[in-house]
């Protein structure tokens, strides 16, 4: 097959090149150099130093954190060529992108698809700033993989709502500003009752309670709403139509569950040289276990299938200019070879690894731990396996079609 | 499916509507009652290599088109749907082993014969039930081989052979020398093991130390492609019958335990998809091509093995019968999953392979 040759890169993208050359050069404060966004996940607190903010601020005034998203709401602007760039400077100088968390990820490209325009004035320039943290109010008690079962309910009071009720595995709800809701308008229709709104975490009425998980730590709350007065205009689209618009941000979710980087990166050393440092290897060099050996091995070639898979639904989606079918499946994938890999480097390391605390276990292994556990979830939230098997069934293989 | 370029639609297509309309399964059991041991319609593979296909990685200057691998997966993945009877493979991995390790009189003398379908040829290596290329007996002397070879794939109709022997790889003609004992094996194919006795041998001289690898990772990725085709085909039909079977009042498709596996198995024929179209775009860009093959062939292996089983599961009792089409596609993917490296084989090379 031909290979095709990179396209001549135009005088105007390498002017931008330098252009964040020159950024970087001047804003990037050389101690943050390897960090990861310490505010990009939902586990922590919103604590800066003032590094950190002073770079935050600087990539949020110019919007590259959110690169494609439109000038007028405060991102950058860019084309998807210039939005490479600048991830790809600065990967060179080994600096993170400040701008994250859940309003990147999920609220943002929702709000921006189905939000009014003043919504999208006052909501949008905060997060490519950085400055403010959102939580997602989905999940009940008795709303999980069944979420549309859901009972909070904004009863209608004229010009706001008056909301009643639980939700549950709120991410970062102890540090969120704000969350997007769906909750119920309408008792009478389950799907079309459901409507989308925002809630100030720090309205009266908001009580958060962390959970703590089996991993020992709390990324996770309980969020009870006892009689709190949310303000018409907070209604995102329509009443009744919060089921397709929470649908909707879930297939961001989605995608940065099985797509993201992060999966990538923890993936990226090879199980089998980690097992020569922890286990005997025979004259050959090879690992003397031989049935971890092949464990190992027949792990890693489905890990590298999956990834070719990943790979091959992004270059399907950009040919066919929709959502390649195999998409469906890299969630579902994703997640148990992530699961699978914890298990194995466990095995690998024996009782090592299985540290809880103290120094005579590395970093490395004390994480692995705490990932092991915390990477049971994965297979649970942004829509279980048996769900994405569900979804797959229905809409992939038209299972339900001759009912 | 990879992103094709024109050429490449154009070719899959013509191999598609070529496989459903000219060459269905029918046509295979044709050849199966007919009970030659050669176990293909010749007419059927001289209409093949009129369209090119015997050609596809034969440089244009020895009469073949230059498409490369990918291009030549596309076709057998095509005829693996529908369990093509032929000597394609066989004589396109015998042809990149003269591209690769041929001097040019070497290629000058058989390419075009080989992409014309005049001369069929074969790879012959292993010389037991197992794939073991680290075991190989078979010796040249004074230009004379001696050996045998277990198990050749379309021995029968071949005219040529490449042989490994113990310091490389020869191009030995069928004649006198050359004895063969059939060997039926589940697939009704043509499987035969050969002696070479003092047959008159001529050696591929180049391709370096790595020509009888190299050769075994085209074997391994066409192989790999065969069963893709037949694994789409299995999943397919099946997913067909679960939409019409019906049962307890219900289409078996409705029933949740059958959707989620057949999900499973979709999300199986991704990855073996994914593995194999890498596995052949690895050859045509010369990158990576031991380790891309083997996960190639590993993946084939691992998924065709559970959809071919699955497929019988799932088709209930009617699957079981002869008059019924899905249990060929078993019969085919064990021979094929044992051919050019088993799963523990392919584990264990991944394995060397990533220093392990």
């Amino acid at each position: 097959m031909a290979t095709q040759l990179e396209p001549d890169i135009h005088a105007d993208e390498e002017a931008f090149r330098t252009e964040v050359q020159q950024f970087l050069a001047a804003n990037f404060p050389a101690e943050l150099k390897g960090k990861a966004n310490a505010l990009a996940g939902v586990d922590g607190p919103t604590d800066e130093t003032p590094a950190q903010t002073r770079w935050r601020e600087a990539v949020g005034g110019r919007g590259w954190g959110t690169p494609t998203w439109p000038k007028e709401y405060g991102g950058g602007g860019l084309t998807k060529a210039q939005a490479k760039i600048v991830e790809q400077e600065f990967a060179k100088v080994g600096a993170y992108n400040p701008i994250g968390g859940m309003g990147v990820m999920m609220f943002g490209p929702t709000l921006l698809e189905y939000g009014s325009e003043k919504q999208k004035q006052e909501h949008i320039p905060p997060i490519c700033r950085g400055e403010i943290r959102w939580c997602q109010g989905y999940s009940e008690p008795n709303a999980g993989s069944d979420l549309a079962n859901l009972q909070t309910f904004a009863e209608d009071k004229g010009d706001h709502y008056i909301v009643n009720g639980q939700k549950t595995w709120t991410s970062g709800g102890q540090w969120a500003d704000k969350c997007f809701a769906i909750v119920r308008t309408d008792k009478s229709d389950k799907h079309r009752g459901i409507s989308f709104m925002l809630i100030d975490m720090d309205a009266p009425g908001v009580e958060v309670r962390p959970i703590t998980m089996i991993s020992g730590t709390s990324p996770f709350c309980e969020t009870f709403f006892s009689d709190v007065k949310v303000p018409k205009e907070n209604l995102v689209g329509e009443e009744g139509q919060g089921w397709t618009i929470g649908k909707r941000l879930l297939q961001h979710e989605r995608t940065n569950i099985s797509g993201g980087g992060r999966l990538a990166s923890m993936m990226g050393r090879s199980l089998g040289e980690i097992a020569k440092r922890y286990g005997k290897t025979d004259a050959d060099g090879e690992l003397a276990d031989k049935v971890l050996r092949d464990k190992i091995a027949d792990f890693e070639i489905r890990w590298n299938s999956f990834l070719l898979t990943a790979r091959r639904a992004v270059e399907e989606s950009k040919a066919q200019g929709g959502v390649s079918e195999i998409s469906s499946v890299l969630k579902k994938l994703g997640t148990k070879l992530s699961q699978e890999r914890s298990e194995l480097l466990i095995e690998i390391r024996g009782l090592q690894g299985l540290g809880w605390e103290g120094d005579e276990f590395t970093d490395g292994e004390l994480e692995a731990v705490r990932g092991w556990l915390f990477g049971k979830a994965t297979t649970i939230y942004g829509g279980s396996t048996e769900i994405q098997n569900n979804i797959i069934a229905k809409r992939v293989l038209g299972m339900l079609d001759h009912q | 499916m990879a992103v094709l370029n024109e050429e490449q639609e154009m070719l899959r297509d013509m191999a598609r509507d070529w496989a459903t309309n000219e060459s269905p399964v029918a046509e295979f059991r044709k050849v199966r009652a007919a009970g030659e041991p050669q176990a293909y319609n010749t007419e059927a593979y001289a209409t093949m290599a009129e369209m090119g296909w015997a050609g596809v990685i034969i440089p244009e200057a020895h009469g073949g088109s230059d498409f490369g691998f990918m291009s030549a997966g596309l076709v057998v993945e095509e005829l693996g749907k529908t369990l093509t009877a032929s000597p394609l493979v066989a004589t396109t991995i015998a042809a990149s082993a003269i591209i690769l390790g041929g001097s040019d009189e070497q290629k000058a003398k058989w390419l075009p014969k080989l992409a014309s379908g005049e001369t069929v040829a074969t790879l012959a290596v292993d010389e037991g039930a197992h794939h073991d290329p680290s075991a190989i007996e078979a010796s040249v002397s004074g230009g004379k081989l001696s050996g045998k070879k277990a198990f050749v794939h379309e021995a029968h109709g071949a005219d040529l052979f490449v042989v490994a022997a113990r310091d490389g790889l020869y191009l030995v003609e069928k004649g006198d020398d050359v004895t063969l004992t059939t060997r039926k094996l589940t697939d009704q194919r043509s499987h035969a093991d050969v002696a070479f006795d003092g047959a008159a041998a001529e050696k591929l001289e180049g391709g370096g130390d790595t020509l009888l690898d190299d050769v075994l990772d085209r074997a391994r990725v066409l192989a790999a492609a065969e069963m893709l085709g037949m694994a789409q085909q299995v999943f397919d039909t099946t997913l067909d019958y679960l939409k019409q079977r019906v049962q307890f009042n219900q289409v078996l498709a409705t029933f949740q335990s059958l959707q989620h596996r057949m999900a499973d198995l979709f999300a199986d024929l991704a990855q073996m998809r994914s593995a194999v179209e890498a596995g052949l775009q690895a050859v045509d860009g010369g990158f990576g091509v031991a380790r891309a093959a083997t996960i190639a062939k590993a993946e084939a292996n691992r998924v065709l093995h559970v959809i071919s089983n699955q497929g019988i599961q799932l088709h209930g009792g009617i699957g079981m019968t002869d008059e019924y089409d899905i249990g060929f596609y078993l019969k085919r993917a064990r021979v094929l999953e044992a051919s050019w490296g088993s799963t523990s084989y392919l584990k264990d090379r991944f394995a060397k392979l990533s220093s392990y």
